[in-house]
């Protein structure tokens, strides 16, 4: 019987032979990262173990975008823990505000993220890696620091679901609306504890960055990873990146899944998911009228430079409602010099929106965008639960950048349809 | 390890912004994220739990983010377990790494309320409710796990393991 990809990636890396479904391996980890709000508990973790130092140097980074630049003291206290630490192991990467990003678009972007590798990272978004067919799990600050002494995580072979995705996609329809339709076909646990892995010509025609903004959501229904193989899109993408060899890794073709799961692609409307859970999502068409205060564009899920010409192009020679904010976040400083080159930027603030420096922010209510009590919002991010972007009473509805930016100019939740 | 306490019960899908919301994670303070359990979901929660008291959720518990913040908060509030009808994957693992004991059990939500009284005997697998004299059963840990939770975390267990390589 063939293997998944996912559990070929682990057997690659473990040194049991012939693992199965359901067994639990020590597998030797690729790449380990943590941020500023995970970070200084691995690292007191790590100074429990006891160990004096890191496993690999190279292997191992450090990225403030949560609440950065810091937006109090308590926030810089702890960004400064992940910066000493970083010096004082003397890591070969850390990312300064201001040199780096939102973690997860920002390491493919840097090609610390290979084909075939084992990436580890503290925070559940990790799996945004798998579109370069990497398997990218997302834990938590204890299993992190144990990573960062011994280069090791327990895992547990897990099953796969795969989707396969067939048809002609239909206008403003991007990896955004397939993954929100996904998940409000399979509910925020369909696939606890398993792989996605997205297939079908659908995919293989899709852009690198639509490809990541799918795998980014595979935890929003409960995943371990989301994983896509690695194609020529892929392959192009990591051309001037790549930063080591790597072996891709497909997986069989009498590799054995715990269900397929097909959809035809011409159903899909442009979506949208409504407060509090990723998985209420609704076609555009039956919306109704939601009027918003905010829309946000960016995040690890929607803020690559593709998203931003999308919100663009919607936002030219309009102008954002007089009593809307739009905040639009560039997730890493590549993508926002490339923004302004582009002369997207132009076009932002002609429009009326404010453009935030690359961070977190808003996306966990944190900063730079927060609702107030009643306050509702569109936004490309990937998590509307309660109190999510602010007050416990404000509501986040989850969007492609094209409606997002279209709602700024209507003043609610819009199609792109009725300003372009 | 046999626990007893009573019952906090929680819906499904009860998720890590819930139970710490993020506007307070610019600390790793365990008391003070405490402070914060659950706030979103009820704002006397803390008030009004006790210590030893059992969270009895449905599905999905835990769902969200990474954040460690989470499991931390309900153990340093005092919470001796959690039980849910299913946990969501990232929140299972860090449980078990900072040695808060959860268990899977449909049955011990869809037949007790809140404020019955339960015990937990873990070694035996089940988990008795005094309020309505019923019992369920749990599914045993798979070794490694357990091997996890009687060295007292993954910290403890992982320092072993360095010094066994030594
Ligand atoms: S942008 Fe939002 S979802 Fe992405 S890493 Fe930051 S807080 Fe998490």
């Amino acid at each position: 019987m063939g293997k998944t990809i996912a559990e070929k990636i682990i057997q690659n890396h473990c040194n049991k032979k012939n693992i199965k479904k359901g067994d639990l391996v020590k597998a030797k980890v690729d790449f380990a990262f943590a941020n500023d709000i995970t970070g200084p508990l691995a690292i007191e973790v790590f100074n429990k173990i006891g160990v004096k130092e890191v496993f690999n140097r190279d292997k191992i980074t450090f990225i403030p975008d949560h609440f950065t630049p810091n937006k109090d003291i308590k926030s810089a206290e702890q960004a400064k823990i992940i910066k000493e630490f970083s010096e004082n192991q003397m890591l070969t990467n850390y990312f300064e505000v201001g040199q780096g990003g939102i973690e997860h678009a920002l390491l493919p972007e840097k090609g610390f993220i290979l084909p075939g590798q084992l990436i580890v990272g503290a925070d559940s978004h990790t799996p945004t890696s798998g579109a370069l067919g990497a398997l990218a799990i997302g834990v938590g600050s204890t299993d992190l620091g144990v990573v960062l002494a011994m280069g090791e995580i327990w895992l547990k072979v897990p099953e796969t679901i795969k989707f396969i995705y067939n048809g002609k996609l239909n206008k403003w329809v991007g990896g955004k609306d397939l993954i929100l339709y996904t998940i409000s076909k399979i509910g925020v646990n369909g696939a606890n504890y398993k792989v996605m892995e997205f297939s079908g010509d659908v995919i293989s025609q899709l852009s690198i960055d639509n490809r990541f903004t799918i795998c980014n959501m595979a935890i929003e229904a409960g995943a371990k990873s989301g994983v896509i193989e690695a194609d020529n899109v892929a392959l192009d993408y990591l051309k001037e990146r790549a930063r080591d060899l790597f072996q891709k890794i497909n997986s069989d073709s009498d590799a054995e899944y715990e269900q397929t799961i097909e959809y035809d692609v011409a159903n899909i409307e442009p979506q949208v998911a409504f407060p509090h859970l990723p998985d209420k999502g609704r076609p555009i068409s039956e919306v109704g009228e939601v009027r918003i205060d905010q829309s946000v564009i960016g995040s690890c899920t929607n803020g690559r430079i593709e998203d931003l010409r999308i919100a663009a192009q919607i936002l030219k020679n309009n102008k954002v409602d007089s009593k809307i904010r739009l905040i639009i976040l560039p997730a890493t400083q590549q993508i926002y010099l490339d923004a302004m080159e582009e002369g997207l930027l132009k076009v932002f603030i002609e429009a009326g929106a404010v453009i935030s420096p690359p961070t977190c922010g808003p996306c966990l209510g944190g900063h730079m965008g927060v609702l107030a009590k009643g306050e509702k919002a569109i936004s490309t991010t990937n998590r509307n639960f309660v109190g999510r972007m602010g007050h416990p009473e404000s509501e986040v509805y989850l969007s492609n950048p094209a409606v997002a930016a279209a709602s700024a100019i209507t003043g609610k939740i819009s199609s792109p349809e009725e300003v372009v | 390890m046999i626990i007893k306490g009573s019952i906090w019960k929680f819906g499904d899908n009860i998720d890590t912004d819930v139970i710490i919301p993020a506007r307070y994670l610019n600390t790793s303070d365990a008391e003070e994220l405490a402070s914060h359990c659950m706030e979103d979901y009820d704002r006397e929660f803390i008030k009004k739990m006790k210590q030893g008291d059992i969270i009895v959720a449905g599905e999905n518990f835990g769902c969200g983010s990474s954040r460690e913040h989470a499991p931390l908060a309900i153990k340093t509030a005092g919470i001796s377990c959690v039980i849910a009808k299913s946990f969501a994957r990232i929140f299972y693992r860090n449980a078990i790494n900072i040695g808060l004991p959860i268990f899977e059990s449909a049955e011990t939500f869809e037949q007790s309320k809140q404020g019955d009284i339960l015990e937990v005997d873990s070694e035996v697998g089940v988990i008795k409710n005094f309020s309505n004299n019923k019992e369920f059963q749990i599914n045993p840990l798979p070794d490694f796990i357990r091997s996890i939770i009687s060295a007292g975390g993954l910290v403890e267990y992982t320092k072993k393991e360095v010094r066994r390589r030594k």
